[in-house]
């Protein structure tokens, strides 16, 4: 075993410190260190896209980057959007949209999709299906998650407005 | 699968990893944008005992106008940050041209600009562009300094001519004369994947509006980025035709290149998609050099 390192990271706001072997990939610190299962873990190989996070705002593959290059970053995943009772515009349009079938790919996408969503108000399907092109989904067929994007770009840019 | 234990180092200088490098030499491998060697680090084709991360020298990250009209970018330069820059958006569009068929956004606002070179895949697009932009490259090691032009550089699959000790700092490209059009154009089974063929073509012309300089870089056709120097030579002198681009592409797929099949495709298709993509790329990059467009 090589020696251990210590990772200090800012999660979804919260502070962590935890002490872990370098090679601890950070989907798995994410997941058994911190005990957020919402970030998937598929293929270990940067192809699928379900393990992706925010890195310092910046969607990010999270099974190519070791636990310890996280030190003194910040992120975010699926957890800290909506809660339940309080749902976040995009997971709302996504239910609205029916975007999903099994959820396995879900995390991964909106967490590549949350940028894009912010800043295009109105995009179109084939911006969106750019935006897209590194998520997998073997159920959906990829139609409503399009439809869900756009849905969530709208509410976005509506909340913003009603906000001002 | 998971990594095999390694010992982590990550420096906060660049002196402090050239150190590092010089006492471990084949016993450490540098961690750039890890998307290339984390993945087969996580397959355990590769199982170095020690990583050097090169992620927290801020020194290594920029883009800076250099003084002729070109460009030098740091090679820990994040792809994402290369394909949103102004600078480089006006002076080399063939690289944003390109950039989008690395991979996926999600990638490219990771993978770094230096590591593309230093992977050297013969099937990667960054290595392609920058030869056919003549760029060279600026190696450090603890004893000193070097520049490589890309000519040298690239030595085999995965090879360069970088030693064990060295690493690569930043990478210059030099600027384009007038009249000059460049064009990228490739083809993958879909967005992200791996090229099958990708051709890279920066066109000077004469007043007369004849070819006064040609390169034309491809990948996915050998073991490195190949030059095609013969469909180049051909071209000299000439006014760019629908005849005169198909002899070069044809050049570039009989005599340049003897491209190998895959499971993916067979050496035929591949000349196929050879021929059709140095003709496409020779058209545009004559185009935009009329338009003086870059
Ligand atoms: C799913 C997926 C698909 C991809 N598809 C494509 C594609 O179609 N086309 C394409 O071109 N690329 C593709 N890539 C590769 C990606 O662009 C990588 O970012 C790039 O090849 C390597 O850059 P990196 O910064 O991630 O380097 P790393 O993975 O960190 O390093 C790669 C190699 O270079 C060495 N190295 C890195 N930096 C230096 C340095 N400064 N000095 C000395 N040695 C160094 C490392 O030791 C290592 O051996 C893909 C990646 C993934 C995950
Ligand atoms: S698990 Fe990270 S991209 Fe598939
Ligand atoms: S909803 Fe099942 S993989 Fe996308």
């Amino acid at each position: 075993m090589s020696e251990l390192v210590k990772v200090q990271v800012t999660v979804n706001g919260t502070r962590y410190e935890h002490t872990v072997e370098p090679r601890m990939l950070l989907v798995d610190f994410i997941r058994h260190e911190l005990g957020l299962t919402g970030t998937h873990v598929g293929c270990e190989h940067g192809v699928c896209g379900t393990c992706t996070i925010l890195l310092d705002g910046k969607p990010v593959r999270s099974c190519l980057l070791f636990a310890p290059q996280a030190n003194g970053h910040e992120i975010r995943t699926i957890e800290g959007l909506g809660t339940m009772d309080n749902l976040h515009p995009i997971q709302e349009a996504f239910r609205e949209a029916h975007g999903l079938q099994c959820g396995f790919c879900t995390p991964g996408v909106i967490m590549s999709v949350l940028p894009f969503v912010e800043q295009n108000a109105n995009p179109t399907e084939e911006e969106v299906r750019e935006a897209l092109d590194g998520n997998l989904c073997r159920c959906t067929g990829y139609q409503n998650i399009v439809q869900a994007v756009q849905l969530a770009s709208e509410m976005v840019a509506s909340r913003k407005a009603e906000a001002r | 699968m998971k990594p095999a234990p390694f010992d982590y180092y990550a420096p906060a200088s660049v002196d402090e990893a050239l150190d590092i490098l010089s006492e471990k030499g084949y016993d450490i491998k540098v961690l750039a944008g890890g998307q290339s060697l984390v993945p087969s680090m996580n397959f355990r084709l590769a199982q170095p005992p020690a990583l050097l991360d090169l992620n927290n020298i801020p020194d290594l990250a920029y883009i800076k106008p250099a003084p002729d009209g070109g460009v030098v970018i740091g090679a820990m330069t994040r792809d994402s940050d290369v394909e949103h820059n102004p600078m480089v958006a006006e002076r080399f569009p063939v690289i944003l041209q390109a950039m989008p068929f690395i991979a996926h956004p999600q990638i490219r606002n990771r993978g770094t600009f230096g590591g593309a070179i230093a992977h050297a895949d013969p099937a990667g697009h960054l290595p392609a562009v920058t030869l056919a932009l003549n760029a060279r490259y600026h190696i450090r090691s603890k004893n000193g300094d070097r520049w490589v032009g890309c000519d040298e550089f690239f030595l085999g699959p995965f090879t360069t001519a970088m030693e064990p000790d060295e690493l690569l700092v930043e990478v210059e490209i030099p600027a384009l004369p007038a009249r000059t059009g460049t064009s990228y154009h490739q083809m993958a089974r879909q967005a992200g994947a791996q090229a099958l063929v990708g051709v890279a073509a920066v066109v000077t012309l004469d007043p007369g509006e004849r070819v006064a300089a040609a390169r034309i870089a491809l990948l996915s056709v050998g073991e490195t980025p190949v030059l095609a120097g013969r469909a180049a030579a051909s071209l000299a002198g000439k006014l760019l035709t629908p005849e005169t681009i198909e002899a070069a592409a044809e050049a570039a797929a009989t005599v340049d290149t003897d491209p190998g099949g895959d499971i993916h495709c067979s050496p035929e298709y591949r000349r196929h998609l050879i021929r059709v993509l140095v003709a496409k790329s020779l058209e545009e990059a004559g185009e935009r050099a009329r338009g003086k467009r870059g």
